[in-house]
Parts: structure tokens; sequence; C-alpha cells
């Protein structure tokens, strides 16, 4: 089950969720969950705040108990161990430094308890230090570091153990822009590097799409697709994944606006997204444009059409104006439909409609 | 220069006024520190070197005298004794109570309100009746402890306040049971002032609930302590109320505490000027007392 690591350490192991369920009150916080992460993969649980996400990764944390449901790491069913037995590093969204300890002690805390020899202490320490660049920094106190100090502290408390997994609670969020560019970039290669299994929790798209190997997207305690970016973002699975990933968000229109196309997408709904749809004089789109928004590369413009209103981005300046009438047109792959009653993603529908407009 | 001189001239009217106004407000406050706190204690110290006035004899310069006298008392050696026993006994003690408790009511538990005000309670009391009603336990025969300790172990019947190897032990107890729920409110504080997510965190890396004690817990929580402890050795030398009621000293001054002892010879004995010199070593104690607990914990105590 153990991936091998590049550097010949024990690599990550699989974490399996089966029907988990967590109830608060009469808050169903996860809702029959199940999900897979493979071994040594970067794991994304993305989605809005209150999507259960961060309850997810302390349930496999072991800070939260499970309701309902199995947890098994690395084939171990740890649904009842405490935390303590779970064999995980984890990186808390306030980095949760101990602020009486410093840098160092901060860093081989867990390895102290575990009783590690005094030589192996020291060694693993200075080469996390070098590896983290906080090799000048290890006496200090937390409260005398940056947030991106403090920050890599953390991380290096989190991988010093070498765990076969790791758990991060939206680790960025307290960090500007340009520094969460660089800790991203720094985690994934660090996760890459050492090749343990990583579950990330945020609720930035960014985040999820660039750092990824499977993105689990939740909404309200259930789960909604998961899949590598590339597929969430070119085949979602139901209109609340396609509205959740891509900027600006995908247009899920009444399928009654293509009814010229095919009438049978009357009963559902298409989705198309504002950079797949492009000017065309014959397109199977009528819309009048409605306001516009001039972005420098591209453009956004608000279009109406049987009472919705949605986005096309169309790429360099053009001259339109507001209360125009225009045709829109889009390459037949680019057309998503989601079931009118169930709401999940008709490819079967998609391809004969698609099959319309190229023919 | 023009700066230099408007600084200097102009405002000076405005600032005078402004200092006029500043002892203006400070003055009521001054007066009543110094006429009750600062004039007796300096006082106090010119006391101590004069002989106590009595009738027509006025007070005399007899310098050392009375310190030497302190020092050549038995009685005061053994109150001090006393004292310092009373502290060993009651600090410690109220203090491991007060974090035990603080831990067990900072949990999840149910009815935790209610168990916090019964904790706070001996706090809330007047101290003449909680007394009072400890000296109903301790009533040799039919008082509670030795009702209870008859009934089931078949102890003798035991005169704890009148015994002399238990008096100050039971006036301990008492002191004890009073102090640890008003320590426990500061533990309780400090508790709720750490993040869970501390917590949280050495847990993930292993530690079980002694270690996360240990470890985190207790070194966060040391400002309490200092303060805590700092207030418990002021405490320690300061009660008097308890003894009035429940042993008056005895016997043989076996649970008389250093101000008590102070309060029986310039009251009851009515000698001022020695009464002064006791109070001075005192004072001295305190203060030497708090500046080494200061110098102890310094480096113990994480200030955030």
């Amino acid at each position: 089950m153990n991936t091998p690591a590049t550097d010949g350490r024990p690599g990550g192991q699989e974490i399996l969720l089966e029907n988990v369920s967590k109830v608060w009150g009469a808050h169903k916080a996860v809702d029959d969950l199940s999900i897979r992460v493979p071994a040594g993969t970067f794991t994304v649980l993305l989605g809005p705040s209150g999507c259960g996400k961060s309850t997810t990764l302390r349930m496999i944390a072991g800070l939260e108990s499970a309701d309902a449901g199995r947890i098994l790491i690395g084939g171990r069913d740890v649904t009842h161990l405490p935390a303590a037995e779970r064999d995980l590093a984890m990186v808390f969204q306030s980095y949760a430094l101990f602020p009486h300890l410093d840098v160092a002690e901060n860093i081989v805390f867990g390895l102290k308890v575990r009783r590690v020899a005094r030589d192996e202490r020291e060694a693993r320490l200075k080469r996390v230090a070098d590896l983290l660049g906080l090799s000048a920094l290890l006496d200090r106190k937390p409260s005398q570091l940056s947030g991106g100090q403090q920050q890599r502290v953390a991380l290096g408390r989190a991988i010093i153990a070498e765990r076969p997994v790791c758990l991060m609670d939206e680790p960025l969020s307290n960090l500007d822009a340009k520094l969460r560019h660089e800790m991203r970039v720094e985690i994934r290669a660090l996760q890459k590097k050492l090749g343990f299994t990583m579950v990330y929790v945020t609720h930035d798209q960014v985040e999820a799409i660039t750092m990824a190997d499977q993105v689990v997207l939740l909404n309200g305690g259930r789960l909604e697709q998961a899949s590598d970016p590339r597929a969430l973002y070119q085949r979602p699975e139901t209109p609340f994944a396609a509205r959740f990933i891509g900027v600006p968000p995908m247009n899920v229109l009444p399928g009654a606006l293509l009814a010229d196309l095919d009438a049978g997408l009357a009963a559902h709904k298409v989705g198309l997204r504002p950079e797949s749809l492009m000017l065309a004089d014959r397109g199977p789109l009528a819309a009048r444009v409605a306001s516009l928004e001039y972005l420098g590369a591209d453009m956004l413009i608000d279009c109406e059409a049987g009472g919705t209103i949605f986005t096309v981005r169309l790429p360099g300046d053009h001259d339109i104006a507001a209360g125009t009438d225009i045709r829109l047109g889009f390459a037949p792959q680019d057309l998503h439909v989601f079931d009118g009653t169930t709401g999940h993603r008709r490819d079967d529908l998609a391809a004969a409609t698609g099959a319309r407009i190229a023919g | 220069m023009t700066t230099a001189t408007g600084r200097t001239r102009v405002p000076m009217l405005i600032r005078s006024r402004e200092w006029v106004h500043a002892w203006l407000l400070l003055l009521p406050a001054l007066f009543f520190l110094f006429a009750f706190t600062h004039v007796p204690a300096v006082m106090t110290l010119w006391n101590s070197f004069h002989s106590t006035p009595r009738g027509r004899r006025p007070a005399r310069f007899i310098g050392l005298d009375n310190y030497e006298r302190m020092m050549g008392d038995p009685i005061f050696w053994k109150v001090l004794g006393n004292n310092l026993w009373f502290a060993f006994g009651t600090i410690p003690l109220s203090i491991g109570i007060a974090i035990v408790m603080a831990l067990w009511v900072n949990d999840r538990l149910a009815g935790r309100g209610f168990v916090r005000m019964a904790y706070f309670t001996p706090t809330v009391l007047p101290l003449i009746a909680v007394a009072n009603i400890w000296l109903f336990f301790y009533t040799p025969g039919f008082g509670l402890i030795d009702q209870v300790g008859s009934a089931l172990f078949g102890w003798p019947q035991t005169n704890w306040l009148g015994d002399p190897s238990t008096a100050l032990n039971a006036v301990i107890v008492v002191t004890v049971w009073k102090e640890a729920g008003f320590f426990m409110i500061f533990y309780l504080a400090a508790l709720q002032a750490i993040p869970p997510s501390l917590v949280e965190a050495a847990k993930i890396e292993g530690a079980g609930r002694w270690t996360i004690f240990w470890r985190i817990t207790f070194p966060l929580m040391m400002p309490t302590t200092l303060f805590v402890s700092i207030n418990a050795v002021i405490n320690s030398f300061r009660l008097v109320d308890h003894i009035f009621i429940l042993t008056n000293g005895g016997p043989d001054n076996a649970s008389s505490l250093l101000l008590f002892h102070i309060y029986e010879t310039a009251f009851k004995y009515w000698e001022t000027g020695y009464g002064a010199t006791l109070t001075v070593a005192m004072l001295a104690i305190l203060c030497a007392l708090a500046i080494g607990q200061f110098f102890f914990f310094d480096r113990r105590v994480h200030y955030k």
C-alpha cells in the first residue's frame, strides 16, 4: 500500500472514509461521506464555509469522533483511536505554536514526547531547519517571528516526525497574497519530496486547483465531486461543482434557452462557461447585452436572454454597446447538461446536442 | 531657537495650571493613602526604635533595644515558626487543589456551572460565619468530624482545636478550604485563555493528558501561579480572623501567627513600641519573600 518516496523513506498511507457522518444537534455537519485518498497523494477538501470540510479533517485527525461510519488509515481502522495513536501530523490554521517554547523546542516537541533519542532529535531538527530555512531562528520564541516564519515552524513540526499522513487546515489563510503563493509552491514541493499523504482543507479554489492531485468538493456536508482538478473544471458532476470552480463561475441556464437547438433540453439545465462562449452570427443563443466590464486582456459582458442574466468573457477589446442584440456560439464539447430532476451531469444529452452543433 | 523659547515661554502658564489641576485631582486619594498607609508605615518604623509611652512617661529613643528583645523572645520565634509551617501547609496545598478544581470544572461535564459555584462559595461566605461553622465541625465529641470519625473508623474523641499538636493544622484545613476556591477562579480564567488548538496540537504530537498538563498547560498558567502564590504568601502572614474565632492563638501559642501575636502585643498588652518592631520584622519578611518569588519565577514565567 505504501508508495516509496524518492529518498527512500517510507511514503504515505491510504486514507479511507466509509459512510462517515457527524451530527451537531439537529445539524448534519458531515452526511454519509465516503472518500478515498490514495497513498502519497495530495488531496484537497474544498467547499464553502460550513460545508463540513474542517469537521471531516478533524475526524480524520481524531479531534472529533465520527457519529457513524468508519475511518481507515493505511488499512487500519482508526475510527475509535485517539489522535495520539493515529500516527499523523497536522498544521492548524492558527499554527498552534506553543508560545512558551522556542522554535527548536516547538519543532521537536513530538519527538520528545515520543522519547526519540537526543542525537536523533538534533539530527532531524538540523535537517528540517535547513529544509525550511529556519536555522537562524531556532532560539526565538514564536511571538518574535513573522506570520510566514510561524507558518514554517508549524510545517517543521508537522514534517519532522516523518509521519505517513499530514493534515492541514487552511494553513495559508493568515498570510498575504505573495507569501501565500510562495508557500503553496513550497508545501507542494515538500509533499512530493517526502512522499506523505496530504489532506488539505481550503475554501480557496485557486489553492485547490494548483496544489491538488485530487479535489474533494463538499457542500452542506455531502460529497459533490471527487476528481482531479482538470476533471473538476472540464467535467463538473453537478451545477454546484460547475459554479464553484472557475472565475467567473459557469453559467447554469434553463435548457429552454437552447430549445431551438434541441427540444429535449427544455426539461434540463445547461452549463456554459463564460470563457467558452463566443460571438457567432449564426450561433444558437440569442441575447441582449446588459452591461460591460473592461478588464484589459479581456472583457466581461453580462447578457440577458429569456429573463436570465449570464456572463460572457471575450478576449481582447470588442466594440459592443449595452443594449445591442448579439448571438453567441460555443464548441460542442463545451456544453454541459445537468439533469432537471437529479441535478447530475448528463453526457448523453450533451453529446446529442453537440452532434447537432457540429452537424 | 524660536521653537525653544516658544516652548518654554508661552505654555508656561498653561503648563503650571495643568500641574495645579493634576495635583488637585490627585490630592484626595493621596491624602487618604498617606493618612492610612504611608504615614503609619513610617511611624511604625519610627516607633520601633522607641520605648512604649506610658502615662506621664513619654516614648524615648532606645535604639535597637526592641530588636534585641525580639531576637531573644521565644514567643516571637515560636510564632514565626508557626507562620512558616502555616505558609508551607496552606500555599502548595491550596494552589494544588485550586489547579485540580479548575481543570475539573474547565472540562465539559454535566452541571459544570453548579460545581463552579459550589467551589467558589467558601470565598463568598463571611469569614466569621465560616469559622463558627468549622468550630462546630471540630467540637470534641459531638462535632461533625468526631462523629463521622468514630462512626466510620472508631476514632477516639479528639479536641482538634484544643490540642497543641493539632490546633494549627486544624486552622490550616479551614484556610485551605477557604482559599482554594478563590484561587481556582484565577486558574479557570487562565485555562480558558489557552487556545484549544494548542492542546489539540499536543495531542496530535502524541502527548497524553499528563504530558499536556506539565509541558503545555502548567507553563502557560505560570503568570497566574506567580500572582496567586504572592497573594497566598501575603494572606498566610495576614491571617488573624480565623484565629480569633477558632483558637484565640492557643493553646500555649500553638496556633498563634505573627500578625495575631502583633495584635496581642500591641493592643492587648499595649506594648506599642515592641509591636511596631514586630510589624517591621513582618514587613521585611514579606518584602523579601515577594522579591524572592519574582526572581524565582522570572525565568519560568511566559507572559503573552
